[in-house]
């Protein structure tokens, strides 16, 4: 689906500088205008639409690599996501740290390495198949269409993260729920700080009762590990949760409706390409303009000068269509040598569950495209309802028939 | 490296590592993960020829450049 080319200028903020685009006009591309700056002008100054935020927005591969790995630039900041939230500053609650840098940072991730290997997510394959196999069970006995995001691409991450996690799967409407609300653009500050107390409020029993009965599930081992405050294991659990409800969900939903546009490499994704999961990962760049960093000291990127205290934004996106990162890269390839896109990431705090995300992308994909060989949507494109204004892209629902 | 069959010497650095994976999964001969820690382990620095282009894969995908090739 080739986006339309568009003539008319970028909107101008109130301080003169173009904004951001932030919106997709289709839901698997970057938003316009992103390939023609990263073609002129890789890093430039922009403006955010929500929030006013003056920054440099970095677009090509090799720059957003370079920003992404620098720790002179720093991940402490809040806010850009929302009109009455501007991008700040922030000391994150311990334990949440998506938000911090080294050393701290650190410290905390690698309490978790061990438990996301490639190995040990592995070994979780034949529990996911398995978990995988239920859902489809489940959707065939329903009456056609069924929606594919309610019945298969939200469920099976969240059962397969509750259980990562020991959390009961009975809670998970209230996860996800709360989850929905945190990677919302719009939703204002009020609502995204109920959303995150809820969760906390609710985190924090459950954690009170695995430290009286710690299983052998992620949150009891780091209990029995013993180096966690409960206020850590919140703040360490919602991350988990939040990352493993919204992100592998819309991958699955969103994935699934580009590859019914896609018959030929539809049929290869249920052949087993095992590459898919990747490619699916660069062409859809589901997470893109939310990675914002901030200049601990005066620093010089792309030849530009950059002073200490100014924002940075990198578009995952657009680093992911860039023609230095592979050939041909605005056309889906499922059978391309895996590439070093930039979907997860890149740097220290590159995706801690990714290769969980790998595993279930390719078992849940595949599965769903030899159970039911005649799947296809029961809409047309136009009229699935996309997800606008939120941290993560994707389809709010996906009626399917087959 | 004109010579495909060029020596190369393969080092880690564990201190920087954040577990990412992308080295074991681009070279599982030559990278693994610790059970103990999730960082790298490598099994082989001086891996043969046709396991080149995986290792500069591992170096080139690997988040904090933790991987080097020589």
């Amino acid at each position: 689906m080739p986006s339309e080319p568009v003539a008319c200028p970028e909107p101008a903020g109130p301080s003169g500088l173009s904004e951001v685009p932030l919106r997709r006009t289709c839901p698997f591309d970057p938003p316009p205008g992103l390939a023609e700056l990263r073609a002129a002008e890789p890093i430039t100054r922009r403006v955010m639409p929500l929030d006013g935020t003056e920054l440099w927005l970095v677009t090509s591969h090799d720059l957003v690599r370079r920003m992404l790995a620098d720790p002179r630039w720093s991940s402490s900041l809040d806010g850009g996501l929302s009109p009455e939230q501007p991008l700040h500053v922030t000391q994150p609650e311990p334990g949440m740290f998506i938000s911090m840098d080294a050393p701290e940072h650190g410290r905390y991730r690698r309490m978790l390495t061990a438990h996301f290997t490639v190995q040990r997510m592995n070994r979780l394959r034949p529990r996911i198949e398995q978990i995988v196999a239920e859902r489809l069970d489940a959707m065939e006995r329903l009456p056609r269409p069924v929606d594919l995001v309610a019945e298969f691409a939200l469920p099976v991450p969240s059962l397969v993260i509750c259980e990562l996690l020991g959390m009961p799967y009975e809670d998970r409407a209230e996860f996800q729920a709360a989850a929905r609300v945190i990677v919302d653009m719009t939703a204002s500050p009020e609502q995204i700080d109920a959303a995150v107390a809820g969760l906390a409020a609710h985190l924090a029993k459950l954690i009170a009762a695995k430290r009286e009965e710690p299983d052998d599930a992620l949150i009891g081992e780091l209990i029995r590990e013993g180096a966690l405050t409960d206020g850590e294991l919140v703040q360490i659990s919602m991350l988990l949760l939040v990352a493993g409800h919204e992100t592998t969900a819309n991958m699955l939903g969103l994935g699934t409706l580009l590859l019914l546009h896609h018959p030929d490499q539809l049929a290869l994704v249920r052949e087993g390409a095992p590459g898919a999961a990747d490619e699916l990962l660069r062409y859809l760049s589901i997470v893109d303009l939310v990675m914002f960093r901030g200049a601990k000291e005066d620093l010089t990127l792309g030849g530009q000068e950059i002073k200490a205290g100014e924002f940075g934004l990198a578009s995952l996106a657009a680093a992911n269509r860039d023609p230095a990162l592979c050939e041909d890269p605005d056309r889906l390839d499922v059978t391309r040598p895996k590439t070093a896109h930039v979907a997860l990431g890149f740097g220290p705090h590159q995706c801690l569950g990714q290769n969980l995300a790998r595993l279930e992308l390719e078992i849940a994909l595949q599965a769903l495209l030899r159970r039911f060989p005649g799947l296809r949507a029961a809409v047309p494109l136009e009229e699935v309802p996309v997800r606008e204004n939120a941290a993560i892209h994707g389809v709010h629902s996906l009626p399917v028939i087959w | 490296m004109s010579a495909v069959d060029a020596a190369v010497e393969v080092t880690v650095n564990r201190e920087s590592c954040c577990g990412a994976g992308q080295c074991a999964l681009a070279a599982p001969e030559v990278f693994t993960q610790s059970e103990e820690d999730g960082l790298v382990v490598l099994l082989d620095p001086n891996p043969p020829a046709e396991l080149h282009d995986a290792v500069r894969r591992a170096e080139s995908h690997c988040p904090t450049r933790s991987v080097t090739v020589r």
